[in-house]
């Protein structure tokens, strides 16, 4: 906790990502050229054929959004229960990446649902829970923007990122009782045929990476906008 | 009387008295039912495989209208302060409002969806099945539904974003109520659905007023 405190200063946190942003950008970049290299060299699957490539762009970018919105979630309650305002930065930085990597996994899902399944879209309990969870993401983010007042917009939607936090899953479930025709997970109940694992891996390798960069980016956007703003006030009055 | 008490009967006579009460949400709700006929065609067999989704939609809809008003009129004539101050805890508070609210109206949407499955031609078993689904579900609507109203309560416009918001958090209720009556239709028992939507409804009509009172006391100033 200590650790986090520190770092939720603004002032130690521009300076610990400016050094650390060189290096996850740089990461990020070889990891997604090495991961898209891998993902066109893998050989067909019996019966996938070539569309298993789509899966090594969709897999990571549905693993991601589901990663933006805990990371929401955690910001959400780290700044509910200890009022670090840089927590409410990083939560309202995390959405746009979160609600842009669901829209990813959509559109990757129907490319890839249109040769497997015959159709773009299926009312697929994954799909659909992923359609909701972009709507989740859009209220969230409806909610930032429309209330003026910064310090209780930053309250307000922390505590529907919280509420969405518990209903997520039960959504999850309840569409997954719904209809269930998506493929379950393969990655750790070992069923991922061992040729595919290092694109698989190496992707979402580059796209973690690739978040947590544009992630700080975005954080470090909005202090250096507030600190000009106050200088602005500062000269103005 | 109760402090709760007398905040629910004035909150129910406020509906009542401004607004026709249930009247409007009943009129839509009954609006949008005869809307889905002229839409998918007159087809009974089709009517009564779409009736449970489309009268838990029309329910969800109509539940969402005098939401945004929820705690917004008290807000704004400041009467929401001096509730604020009285001993009652602000949690308490939410309650009663989320219990007036699903007096006012998801309860008479229940009570009215009888009439509006038998123009959906449906048998006995599966109304009887929508009956209970809305009586055990429409409380949740009024409970996740305050908890977006007490979210939005300072803005002018609040009743846009309010669905956005609360809709995607309701799918659960939607789809174990019209997923019972779907069940019953093909002949199984919808008792699984029904419990599931309880579950939902028993956690959110417990949790949610925490929420909404968090967010009732940020916008307080608090």
């Amino acid at each position: 906790m200590q650790f986090l405190f520190r770092y939720a200063n603004p002032h130690n946190f521009m300076r610990l990502s400016g050094a650390v942003l060189p290096f996850t950008a740089i990461g990020a970049a070889l990891a997604l050229i090495a991961g898209i290299y891998f993902s066109f060299s893998v050989p067909p699957d019996y019966q996938q054929g070539t569309t298993i490539t789509i899966l090594f762009i969709h897999v990571p970018a549905a693993i991601m959004a589901m990663v933006a919105y805990s990371s929401i979630a955690v910001c959400s309650l780290l700044s509910l229960v200890w009022r670090h305002p840089l927590s409410d930065t990083a939560a309202r930085a995390a959405a746009p990446l979160g609600a842009m990597f669901t829209v990813m996994g959509l559109i990757t899902g129907a490319l890839w649902g249109k040769p497997m399944w015959g159709a773009y879209w299926v009312w697929d309990a994954r799909l659909t829970s992923f359609l909701l969870l972009l709507f989740i993401y859009l209220g969230y983010m409806a909610l930032w923007s429309a209330i003026e007042d910064e310090i209780k917009a930053a309250r307000a939607a922390a505590i529907l990122a919280l509420v969405g936090a518990v209903n997520i899953p039960i959504i999850k479930f309840s569409v997954e009782w719904w209809n269930t025709l998506h493929q379950g997970e393969t990655i750790t109940t070992g069923k991922l045929a061992s040729v595919y694992v290092p694109a698989l891996l190496t992707m979402m390798l580059g796209y973690f990476l690739l978040f947590i960069t544009l992630w700080m980016v975005r954080i470090r956007t909005a202090i250096l906008e507030r600190r000009a703003r106050n200088l602005m006030q500062g000269v103005a009055s | 009387m109760s402090s709760f008490g007398t905040l629910l009967l004035r909150d129910l006579r406020l509906a009542a008295r401004s607004g026709g009460g249930a009247a409007l949400a009943l009129s839509f709700f009954a609006l949008v039912a005869t809307l889905v006929p002229l839409g998918v065609g007159a087809d009974l067999k089709l009517l009564a495989r779409v009736a449970g989704g489309v009268l838990w939609v029309a329910a969800v809809l109509s539940a969402l209208l005098s939401l945004d008003r929820l705690f917004q009129g008290d807000f704004e004539d400041g009467s929401l302060e001096v509730i604020a101050l009285s001993p009652l805890a602000l949690e308490m508070v939410a309650l009663a409002k989320i219990l007036a609210h699903w007096l006012s109206t998801g309860l008479p949407l229940t009570l009215l969806s009888p009439l509006l499955a038998l123009l959906f031609n449906l048998d006995v078993a599966p109304t009887l099945t929508l009956f209970l689904s809305l009586l055990i579900g429409t409380p949740a609507v009024s409970a996740v539904g305050a908890i977006g109203a007490s979210l939005t309560l300072s803005l002018k416009r609040g009743g846009l974003i309010l669905p956005l918001i609360i809709l995607p958090l309701l799918a659960p209720v939607v789809i174990f109520g019209a997923g019972a009556v779907a069940l019953v239709l093909d002949g199984m028992s919808g008792g699984g659905a029904l419990g599931l939507l309880a579950a939902f409804a028993f956690g959110a009509v417990l949790l949610s007023p925490f929420a909404a009172a968090a967010s009732v006391r940020l916008n307080l100033g608090g």
